[in-house]
C-alpha cells in the first residue's frame, strides 16, 4: 500500500542567517508535503541544523518567511511551534539529564495538561486522572520505543544510543503533526541504526506524522526519503527525489570536490 | 537489608506512582508520623522542644521553600531571609490590623503577601540567572531590610521597632506550651511537606525541572519559561513566608528586622545545598544538620577542649562554627554535591546489597 | 552648591573604596570564570592580618622604626595571602574545575564563612587600628570659589592616587604581558587554554595571589579609614552591585561602576533620605543593580552574555 503524500504543510521562502560576519543560510526555499519523508542532506557546516533552528524558533533569520499550514510567520516563536504540533530533537541531545526517562517523556505531555497548580498540590481527583492518563500515553511510547526497562533511570546513566531513543521519545510525547529530526543516526551503529529507522518509518506510517531529517548516512537517506534537499556553504544546490539527486553534479562535487 | 523491597508488583499506573510504593515504606512512614506526634512530646523535655526541634521544624518548612526555587527550578536566590519577613510582618499586621483574625489565616495571607513579592523579584529570573539572579535576590534582601526597618507602617508605629505578638490560639486551644508549638509547627510541616512532594511529582514539577536541566529545551517542547520560574518563586516564597510567620510568631515571639536578615538567607542556602538540591527530604535532612551543629560544636569541643588541656572561649566557638561550616559547604559541593540526601539514599543501596559490595 | 560638591566628593572617595574590593571580584572572574563571593572576607582576613601583624612585629623583632614595621607588616600580610590563595586554589578550585558556575559561587561563599572565622581565630576579633602614616587631616579645595573652601580628606586623596596607580598596573598587567595574555585566555575558556599548554593551576594560583594582594591593599585602606571589624566583610558586600554596573569583565568599569554607587548612594541618602525615613544606603547599590540587570545584565563595559544552544 502506497503512502497517500498531501499537499505542502511547510514552506520555507528565501531564508537568510547570519551571526555577526559569517552567513549560515542564503536564500533557502523549499517546501515540504504532508505525510512525506524529507531529507536535508550536505555537507558538515553547510546550515542543516541552523535551518532547522529556523524552523523552531531557537533562531531568528534574518530575511524570508515559514509558512505552516497556511499561516506565514518572518519568526518563529518556540513555544507557538510547539502549540502547532512541531516536534524536534538535537544533535547534541538536549535531554533533561537530572531525571528519569519517564519523566522527559512525560514532560512532552506537558502542553496538554491542563489542570492547574492547587489540583495538582492536592493530587485529587481531576489531576490524579490526568496524571494517569499521560502516564498510560507515554508507556505506550515507551513501548513502541523498547525502553521499558530503563523507565526509572536517570537519563544521564544511559548509553548514548537509548537516550538518543528518550530524545525521540520525547518528540513524539507532543504527539506532533511534523517532527524534525537532527542527526538521529549519529554515533550508532549498524544495528542501533536500523532500529532508529524503523521507528522513524513506524511513526510515519502509523501516525501519518511528517518528517523532515537532517542526515549523513546516505544509505539511510536513500532508502527511507521520499524527496531530499542538499545545502553546500548555505545555499540549496539540490531538491527532488532521492535518485535524481544522487546523480546531480554539483551535488556529487560538493561532497566529493572536484579536480579544477 | 531490613525487608525484601521487590515482588510487590503494581497493577495500575495509581499504584505505581504512589510516593511510597513499597508496603513497609508506607508502614514505616506512618511509625515515623505517629513517633513525631506521639512519641516525641512523651519523650522530649522542655529545652529540646525549645532549643532544638520547634526551630528545626520551622527551618524545615523554610528549607522546603528554598528546595523548591534553587533545587528543583535551579534558580538561585539569596533574598530566603526577606521573603521569611514580608510572611511574618504581612502576618503580623494582619493580626494587629483585623478584629478577630484567626492565627492560621493571618500566618497563610503572610505566605500570599511574600508571594507577592516573590514573584515581584523573580521577574530578574526572566532575564538573568546564576549569579546575576543571586544579586537581585540580594536587592530584595536589602530592600525589605530596610523597609522593616525605617517605614513605620509595617511594625505598627512601635517605638522600639521591633514588634512582639502574645497568647496565641488556633482553633480555640492555646499554643503557649513547647509542645503545643512543636504540634503546631509540625502540623504546618507535614501539611506542606505533602503538598510540595505532590507538586514536585507533577507536570508542575516537571517544569520546574526540565528549567533547571535545559532551559532552551524545556521552550521548545512547550513549556512557558516564564510561567514555570515565577511559579516557582510564588510557590516557595508562599512556604517562606508562613515559615517566616512561624518563626516570629511562636519560636520567638517578639523579633525585628535583623532575625531575617542576609545571614538567614545563607543559613537556608547552606541547608538546601547541605542537605540536598532537588529533594524534598533534603530540606529535612539540612536542617536538622545544621540546627543540631551549633549544639553539637559547643558540647564537644569544650570537651576536646578539656581533654587537651586547652580552655575554649564562646568567642572561640562562634569561629569554630564558621570555620567548620565553611569547610563542611566546600567539602560536600566537592565530594557529594546532591548532599545528605544522596549519601541516605546511596547508604540504602550498600544496605540492599549488604554484605556483597555492589 | 558648595555642600553638594563636598557630598559629591565624599560619594566619590566612598566608591573608590568599593572599587577596590570589587577589582578584586573582576580579576577573578577575568581569569577563572569564578565569581569569588569571598572577595569581601579576603578583604578583611588582609586587614586584619595587616592590623596585626604591624602590632606584633616590634613585639618580635624589637624593632623601632614606623616605616620599616609598616613594610615588614605588608610583606608579612601579602605572602599570607599567597599563602590563603594557594590553598583555596588547591582544596576548593581544583577539585571543582569542570562543575557549573552555581556549585562555584556556593563554594566561594564557603571559602568566605571559612576565611571568617579562621581570622577571627588568629588574628582575634576586636577592633583594630591600621597606621600606615596617613595624614588625618583635611584638605580645603577652591577656597576662592566658595566661602569656607570644600573640605576633603588628604588622607581619601592619597588612596584615590593609589587605587589610580594599582589599576593603571593592572591593566597593564592584563593587556601587555604573557601571563596577562594567559589570564584571559583562561577566562575565556578553560579546556581551550589547556589544550595550548597553559598550566591552569598555576594560573590560577597567580590570579589569587593578585587578587589576595588587591584585597591587602583595599583593606589597608578601608582599615585605615574606619578601622578593622568584623563589619568590614559586609560592607565589602556591597561591592557586589558594582561589578554588575561595571561589567564582570571591565576594570575600568569596576572603578566606574564603584565611583557611580558612592556618589550614588551619598547623593540618595542626603537628599532622599529625609523624605522616607533615611538609610537608603542600605539598599541603594542593590536595587540599582536590579535595574540594570534588567535591561542591561552585561553592565555598562561588560561583554553581552550570549546563551549558546
Amino acid at each position: 500500500m502506497s503512502k497517500k503524500i498531501g499537499d505542502v504543510i511547510l514552506d520555507v521562502k528565501n531564508i537568510s542567517l547570519s551571526f555577526g560576519g559569517v552567513k549560515a543560510l542564503s536564500d533557502i526555499s523549499f517546501n515540504v508535503r504532508e505525510h512525506e519523508i524529507r531529507a536535508i542532506i550536505g555537507p558538515n557546516g553547510a546550515g542543516k541544523s541552523s535551518m532547522l533552528n529556523c524552523i523552531n524558533g531557537v533562531y531568528t533569520p534574518q530575511q524570508g518567511s515559514i509558512t505552516f499550514r497556511g499561516r506565514t510567520f518572518d519568526h518563529m516563536d518556540s513555544h507557538e511551534v510547539a502549540t502547532m504540533g512541531i516536534a524536534r530533537t538535537f544533535q547534541n541531545l538536549a535531554l533533561f539529564k537530572g531525571m528519569s526517562v519517564l519523566d522527559n517523556i512525560m514532560t512532552g505531555r506537558n502542553l496538554r495538561m491542563k489542570s492547574n497548580i492547587f489540583l495538582q498540590a492536592l493530587r485529587i481527583g481531576p489531576a490524579e486522572r490526568e496524571e494517569e492518563m499521560h502516564r498510560a500515553r507515554v508507556e505506550r511510547i515507551i513501548d513502541f520505543l523498547e525502553i521499558q526497562a530503563y523507565r526509572k533511570t536517570p537519563v544521564g546513566q544511559l548509553p548514548y544510543g537509548l537516550q538518543k531513543r528518550v530524545d525521540l521519545g520525547r518528540a513524539l510525547a507532543l504527539e506532533p503533526q511534523m517532527l524534525l529530526l537532527d542527526e538521529p543516526m549519529a554515533g550508532m551503529n549498524v544495528e542501533e541504526k536500523q532500529d532508529m529507522c524503523r521507528f522513524v518509518l513506524d511513526v510515519n506510517d502509523e501516525f501519518g506524522t511528517t518528517v523532515v531529517l537532517i542526515e549523513h548516512d546516505m544509505g539511510v537517506v536513500m532508502d527511507i526519503s521520499d524527496r531530499v534537499v542538499v545545502l553546500d556553504y548555505g545555499k540549496k544546490i539540490g531538491d527532488g527525489a532521492p535518485d535524481e539527486v544522487r546523480n546531480n553534479e554539483e551535488v556529487i562535487s560538493a561532497y566529493l570536490g572536484t579536480s579544477h | 537489608m531490613l525487608y525484601r523491597e521487590n515482588g510487590q508488583f503494581k497493577s495500575s499506573y495509581r499504584q505505581d506512582q504512589q510516593i511510597f510504593p513499597i508496603l513497609q515504606d508506607r508502614i514505616g512512614i506512618w511509625l515515623l508520623l505517629a513517633f513525631a506526634f506521639v512519641g516525641v512530646p512523651l519523650l522530649a523535655n522542655e529545652y529540646l522542644f525549645r532549643a532544638i526541634l520547634v526551630p528545626f521544624l520551622i527551618l524545615a518548612l523554610a528549607a522546603l521553600g528554598v528546595n523548591i526555587l534553587v533545587g528543583y527550578c535551579g534558580q538561585i536566590s539569596l533574598g530566603s531571609g526577606a521573603f521569611m519577613a514580608v510572611g511574618a510582618y504581612a502576618a503580623y499586621n494582619c493580626m494587629v490590623r483585623v478584629e478577630g483574625m484567626p492565627l492560621v489565616l493571618a500566618l497563610l495571607l503572610g505566605g500570599v503577601f511574600s508571594t507577592l513579592v516573590g514573584m515581584f523579584f523573580g521577574i530578574p529570573s526572566l532575564r538573568v540567572k546564576g549569579l546575576y539572579l543571586a544579586v537581585a535576590t540580594l536587592a530584595a534582601q536589602f530592600f525589605c531590610d530596610w523597609a522593616f526597618l525605617r517605614v513605620k507602617w509595617f511594625t505598627n508605629d512601635s517605638a522600639s521597632g521591633s514588634v512582639s505578638v502574645s497568647d496565641l490560639v488556633a482553633f480555640g486551644l492555646p499554643i503557649n506550651s513547647p509542645v503545643a508549638k512543636y504540634w503546631f509547627c509540625l502540623s504546618f510541616l507535614v501539611v506542606f511537606a505533602l503538598l510540595a512532594k505532590n507538586l514536585v511529582r507533577s507536570a508542575i514539577g516537571r517544569e520546574w525541572m526540565a528549567i533547571r536541566d535545559m532551559d532552551v529545551a524545556a521552550a521548545v517542547i512547550g513549556i512557558r519559561p516564564v510561567y514555570a520560574k515565577l511559579s516557582a518563586f510564588a510557590v516557595s516564597s508562599f512556604i517562606i513566608g508562613v515559615a517566616g510567620g512561624l518563626w516570629g510568631f511562636v519560636y520567638l515571639g517578639s523579633w525585628e528586622p535583623a532575625a531575617f536578615s542576609v545571614d538567614r538567607s545563607f543559613q537556608l542556602l547552606f541547608m538546601v545545598i547541605l542537605g540536598g538540591m532537588g529533594a524534598i527530604s533534603g530540606s529535612f535532612f539540612g536542617a536538622a544538620f545544621i540546627v543540631m551543629l551549633p549544639i553539637a560544636i559547643n558540647i564537644f569541643l569544650p570537651m576536646l577542649g578539656g581533654l587537651l588541656g586547652i580552655g575554649i572561649s564562646t568567642a572561640a566557638l562562634t569561629h569554630a562554627e564558621f570555620i567548620i561550616f565553611g569547610a563542611l559547604i566546600v567539602w560536600f559541593l566537592i565530594v557529594e554535591p546532591h548532599g545528605l540526601a544522596r549519601l541516605w539514599s546511596v547508604g540504602k543501596q550498600k544496605l540492599r546489597i549488604w554484605p556483597f559490595p555492589h | 552648591m558648595g555642600f553638594f560638591l563636598e557630598t559629591l566628593f565624599g560619594g566619590l572617595m566612598a566608591g573608590m573604596l568599593y572599587s577596590l574590593v570589587a577589582l578584586g571580584f573582576v580579576l577573578i572572574y577575568k581569569a577563572s570564570g569564578v565569581f569569588n563571593f569571598a572577595q569581601g572576607a579576603m578583604v578583611l582576613f588582609a586587614a586584619l592580618a595587616m592590623a596585626r601583624f604591624a602590632e606584633w612585629i616590634p613585639l618580635w623583632t624589637g624593632l623601632n622604626s614606623f616605616v620599616l614595621n609598616v613594610l615588614l607588616a605588608f610583606a608579612a600580610a601579602a605572602l599570607v595571602m599567597f599563602a590563603v590563595a594557594w590553598v583555596i586554589e588547591r582544596l576548593v578550585l581544583s577539585k571543582l574545575v569542570n562543575q557549573e558556575g552555581t556549585t562555584l559561587l556556593m563554594a566561594t561563599l564557603g571559602v568566605a564563612y571559612f576565611l571568617d572565622g579562621v581570622g577571627q581565630s588568629i588574628f582575634g576579633n576586636d577592633i583594630y587600628k591600621i597606621d600606615i602614616g596617613m595624614p588625618k587631616d583635611p584638605v580645603l579645595l577652591l577656597e576662592s570659589v566658595f566661602p569656607g573652601g570644600i573640605m576633603i580628606s588628604k588622607e581619601d586623596l592619597i588612596a584615590a592616587v593609589i587605587a589610580a596607580v594599582l589599576v593603571a598596573m593592572l591593566t597593564l598587567f592584563f593587556q601587555k604581558t604573557a601571563t596577562g595574555r594567559a589570564l584571559r585566555a583562561v577566562a575565556d575558556d578553560h579546556q581551550a587554554a589547556q589544550s595550548i599548554g597553559i598550566p591552569l593551576d598555576r594560573i590560577w594560583v597567580i590570579v589569587w595571589c593578585v587578587a589576595g594582594v588587591v584585597a591587602l591593599v583595599a583593606g589597608i585602606i578601608w582599615g585605615s579609614k574606619l578601622g578593622v571589624q568584623f563589619t568590614l566583610s559586609t560592607v565589602a558586600m556591597r561591592a557586589l552591585p558594582v561589578v554588575i554596573l561595571g561589567g564582570l569583565t571591565s576594570v575600568p568599569g569596576a572603578i566606574i561602576g564603584g565611583l557611580i554607587i558612592g556618589v550614588g548612594e551619598k547623593l540618595s541618602e542626603v537628599f532622599l533620605g529625609p523624605y522616607v525615613g533615611g538609610g537608603i544606603e542600605i539598599w541603594f547599590a542593590y536595587v540599582l543593580a536590579l535595574v540594570f540587570l534588567l535591561f542591561r545584565p552585561q553592565g555598562l563595559f561588560g561583554e553581552k552574555i550570549i546563551d549558546r544552544v
